[in-house]
């Protein structure tokens, strides 16, 4: 549905002769031989560092494993840690108020902006360019920009407290038990809604404008365009964006293992943090395991809420079109 | 006087979109000029200086001395392995893509199943095992491994919008030319391949960045300076650095500088590839 005009096929169509000559023997003929030599790498490959590892995953959570010594099975008991572990319990309340709160951050401010952007005016056009740079940025970059930016001592922010009047600016951003989490959250907008903005821009441009004329000659305020007219029509970019601003959230690793690992306390530590300290720093394979299986449960449901409760079936017509 | 009303209200609305529009730009460049100028520092004069305003000595040294000190390195390991991850995530995609399009086998037909069900696992659930495997291989600490587990994790998204792809060319074409006696192979590389060029841009820039951005599965796969990669290597910059800021600054812009001659270059395909996923 969106963007599927981008994909149109070049107009010309140019069909050369086959030469039977440059065909590698073993190919010509079956059917059967061109999927093995099509298909067979890829799914093997898949199979093989993909779905194998999700059945692995669920078992090396029965057992007890340091990642050299030998597995030793144990039934359920690293299911039962975990559901007594008040880290674990913690991590996940962590997990869920980070992904909530980003959610309900990001969505409002990237529709804005990709409206914004949406319109045809010329300063918008180099606004919609500049927007994006934070794109450009691996995880870890913006993590030392900001750590610097936010440094309490020779930090931007610290410096404008100091010599520009604002005093307020002065905080321990990222080292203070109530502002750590937060800090953390504005950042991944940051780095997140420019991305999103995109998304909701070329939604917003997919709109057809007569729908607007039309409702604004019937007297239609704006907000009840935007409710009934706007919101309706976006209902595929904003489950899109919805699922991968929540699933990216949920897993979201790498700028918190940059700039708290965790701390201050546990106030930033996410349950994928604790997986992969619980696997590579305290070498508990098994226990890392439950960890990882919950995780991967709260991506994939996630992912099937969203597409049930809003109505949408891309995934499931993607597939009847092809079976 | 109505129509005044109306223009100052239109004109208000407007100044204040414009406004809010230029917050959030301050709000995205702030740092980014920030990390610009104090790159341009040395470490003595970083603490001292106005870190908002490029006044006093402005140097290139810290360039020099990153580039020195392995980011060469970083720069060449995550360059080869975004190359080889485009390359074979292309071309393992588009023939399984074919094969399923073709539906010639039960095996492709299935295949397609298997792989929507891997669409939705996170790679933090299942970044244990492909550990496992990889050190069960000898691959641990190795650009290969970090090559065909970034590549596997590519292929569920990349078969997806190219399934949607390939199933647009139009049938006739394709029987058209096995009755004039071409097999599967030729179909492909005559047909399938020539055609292919838009989508096979768009996945290969989103899968290139996916790549080149990636920091747990490098974090995960490899631990020697060797075969560290430019995120995983502006993570051990911050440790060897430590304080000195603008060095790490230098760092991290100069990490982002193939991306940016890409997005100078070829803003359309970069911006159609970076949003691939919501476009299938």
């Amino acid at each position: 549905m969106l963007g599927k005009s981008e994909y149109s096929l070049p107009p010309s169509i140019k069909k050369r002769n086959s030469r039977r000559g440059d065909l590698p023997k073993k190919v010509v003929g079956s059917y059967w031989k061109a999927d093995l030599v099509g298909l067979m790498p890829t799914m093997a490959l898949y199979v093989f560092l993909v779905l194998l590892p999700i059945v692995i995953a669920g078992l090396l959570s029965l057992y007890s494993w340091n990642g050299v010594g030998s597995l030793r099975f144990s039934g359920f008991a690293n299911w039962d840690a975990f559901f007594h572990d008040p880290i674990a319990a913690h991590s996940l309340e962590v997990t869920i108020v980070l992904a909530l709160v980003s959610w309900a951050i990001q969505t409002p401010i990237s529709m804005a902006l990709g409206f914004f952007i949406a319109g045809k005016q010329r300063y918008r056009t180099v606004y919609a360019a500049l927007y994006l740079l934070p794109l450009l940025l691996s995880t870890v970059g913006i993590g030392l920009v900001w750590q610097a930016l936010l440094d309490p001592n020779f930090g931007g922010l610290a410096w404008l407290a100091q010599n520009a009047g604002l005093s307020f600016l002065q905080q321990n951003w990222l080292g203070s038990n109530s502002l750590a989490l937060w800090t953390i959250i504005v950042l991944i907008a940051w780095q997140f809604i420019p991305f999103h903005t995109l998304l909701y821009q070329m939604g917003r441009r997919q709109v057809p404008n007569v729908l607007y004329e039309a409702a604004s000659i019937d007297g239609a305020t704006k907000w009840k365009q935007f409710v009934h007219i706007t919101l309706p029509q976006l209902r595929y970019t904003i489950v899109v964006s919805s699922t991968l601003m929540l699933v990216g959230s949920l897993t979201y690793f790498d700028m918190i293992y940059v700039l708290t690992d965790g701390g201050p306390g546990d106030t930033t530590r996410v349950l994928s943090l604790d997986m992969y300290q619980a696997a590579f720093v305290a070498n508990t394979f098994g226990y890392a395991s439950v960890l990882a299986v919950v995780l991967g449960v709260i991506g994939v449901v996630v992912a099937l809420l969203l597409v049930r409760f809003t109505g949408f079936s891309s995934l499931s017509s993607q597939r009847e079109g092809i079976a | 006087m109505i129509k005044i009303l109306d223009w100052a209200k239109k004109y208000t609305s407007k100044s204040v979109v414009f406004l809010l529009g230029s917050l959030w730009l301050i709000f995205v460049l702030a740092p980014i000029y920030f990390m610009v100028l104090s790159s341009l520092r040395r470490q003595g004069t970083y603490v001292t200086a106005n870190p908002w305003v490029p006044s006093g000595p402005l140097t290139l040294h810290q360039y020099y001395v990153v580039f020195h000190s392995g980011l060469g390195t970083y720069l060449v390991n995550s360059l080869l392995i975004t190359a080889a991850c485009i390359i074979l995530s292309l071309a393992l995609s588009l023939s399984a893509s074919f094969r399923i399009i073709r539906g010639t086998s039960r095996f492709s037909k299935t295949s397609l199943r298997l792989i929507v069900f891997g669409l939705a696992i996170p790679i933090q659930a299942i970044i244990i095992p492909i550990y496992v495997i990889i050190d069960k291989l000898g691959l641990y600490d190795t650009l290969t491994a970090l090559i065909l587990v970034m590549t596997a994790s590519a292929i569920p998204v990349s078969v997806l919008i190219m399934v949607s792809y390939v199933r647009d060319i139009p049938r006739e074409l394709i029987d058209a030319m096995a009755t004039d006696g071409a097999n599967e192979w030729v179909i492909f590389r005559r047909l399938i391949l020539p055609l292919s060029g838009p989508v096979l841009a768009t996945v290969g820039i989103y899968n290139g960045i996916n790549v080149w951005n990636n920091f747990l599965v490098p974090l995960v796969l490899t631990q020697s300076n060797s075969t560290a990669v430019l995120p995983l290597g502006l993570y051990k910059f911050q440790s060897q650095f430590g304080i000195d800021v603008p060095a790490v600054m230098a760092a991290v812009l100069l990490s982002a500088i193939p991306l940016l001659i890409l997005y100078i270059g070829m803003r359309k395909q970069f911006i159609r590839g970076l949003s691939g996923i919501a476009m299938r």
